[in-house]
């Protein structure tokens, strides 16, 4: 679905830079980097792809990077996928991490029979295209693009870390580095720990849960979980 | 007793490093190795930043002559959260949040690199000049 986007503004000098935040590396990610099929048409809806994403489709052609020790998250304040951050030519954040065209439609998902009711396909689509369309104006007019952010208010947007939020991530590297050796026993301790003291960062939890058992990323304790925010958002909607 | 140090982006392995409690007595040379701070008499430094040894505290910080430092409780001192596991001799030290919220709100997008699936190394300062859309996603 980036890729159509890309293809669409790679002349105008604009990259995207995927990140993939995956403790498992390169195996992980292969299939979905190099997929020949689009995904099934529940995620497609889900994901607010219309005709325009499914026509475009193709094997990305930008860079696709692997994050195994999450140093992105980190770096950038990452707590979920998907979630982006706006950088222009300077090098300078213009909207800092925010939801990338991502919105909580998945939750009208009916588990039973994976359908999804008509509205939530319709909203999914909706946040698809504004946050796309905010990323075509911005690469077309640059500074003056009303989506790129005055620093007081990119500042402003500025999710700050707490001390508890730090001993979290210390936590989950300590976890994420014995994992990498061998000692998943023990990575699961502080994997754990850091999921309790970090309970907004999906992306701690989920990776943890992954890391304890495969597909437990999206399975019942993700459910419980999310059903667990009651009115608060999964995904923040992005202000654009 | 060999310890592995992760310190910011960096893993070090301290041949001679012993951890007591919550305190890790290293050698001046792995300090310098692992986390690039050196001891100097004005105190503690990283290039030109120093940063002294509170009065009154020096047994908690320096011991041996000056040849042992307790990389721990220079962390606490600068706010740096730790987590260690002492079975397998692994301590972590994070980023004081203090200076990650300073960093994210001067809006300096910072650099990094990584591979790509070929193992191809890229960072973003190789696509500077450019409008750039870091994306997060992952497989699970």
């Amino acid at each position: 679905m980036w890729q159509g986007l890309y293809q669409e503004l790679k002349d105008r000098n604009f990259m995207v830079i995927a990140i993939a935040l995956d403790s498992c590396g390169a195996d992980a990610v292969r299939q979905w980097i190099r997929a020949t099929e689009p995904p099934p048409p529940p995620m497609l809806e889900l994901m607010g792809w219309g005709e325009r994403e499914r026509a475009a489709a193709s094997a990305p052609t930008y860079p696709c990077l692997i994050d195994e020790k999450h140093v992105v998250a980190e770096l950038y304040n990452i707590v979920n996928v998907p979630m982006a951050v706006w950088i222009d030519e300077r090098g300078h954040i213009v909207r800092p991490a925010e939801s990338a065209g991502a919105c909580d439609a998945f939750r009208k998902l009916n588990l039973a029979d994976f359908s999804i009711p008509p509205d939530a396909a319709a909203q999914a689509k909706a946040a698809r295209t504004s946050y796309f369309d905010a990323i075509r104006d911005w690469v077309i007019n640059g500074g003056k693009s009303a989506y790129a952010l005055p620093d007081n208010e990119a500042r402003g947007r500025v999710a700050g870390l707490s001390e508890q939020d730090a001993r979290a991530n210390t936590l989950f590297r300590l976890g994420q580095y014995l994992f990498a050796q061998g000692h998943r026993e023990d990575a699961l301790q502080y994997l754990g720990e850091a999921r309790r003291l970090r309970p907004d960062s999906w992306a701690i939890a989920r990776q943890s849960w992954e890391i304890e058992e495969a597909g437990k990323a999206s399975g019942p304790d993700f459910w419980t979980a999310v059903q667990a925010l009651g009115d608060r958002p999964y995904y923040p909607p992005a202000k654009l | 007793m060999s310890v592995t140090i992760l310190y910011e982006r960096g893993e070090y392995s301290a041949a001679d490093a012993r951890g007591e409690g919550d305190d890790l007595w290293l050698g001046l040379g792995d300090l310098r190795a692992a986390t690039g701070w050196e001891l100097k008499s004005e105190g503690a430094c990283l290039g030109e930043r120093c940063v002294p040894i509170p009065p009154g505290r020096d047994a908690e910080f320096v011991r041996d002559g000056g040849r042992r430092f307790n990389l721990a409780a220079f962390a606490r001192l600068l706010g740096n959260p730790i987590a260690h596991d002492d079975r397998h001799g692994v301590w972590a030290f994070g980023e004081a949040p203090a200076a990650r919220n300073q960093a994210l709100r001067s809006l300096d997008a910072p650099d990094f690199t990584l591979p790509d699936l070929d193992g191809r190394m890229h960072s973003l300062a190789g696509y500077r000049g450019m409008k750039r859309i870091l994306m997060a996603w992952a497989s699970w």
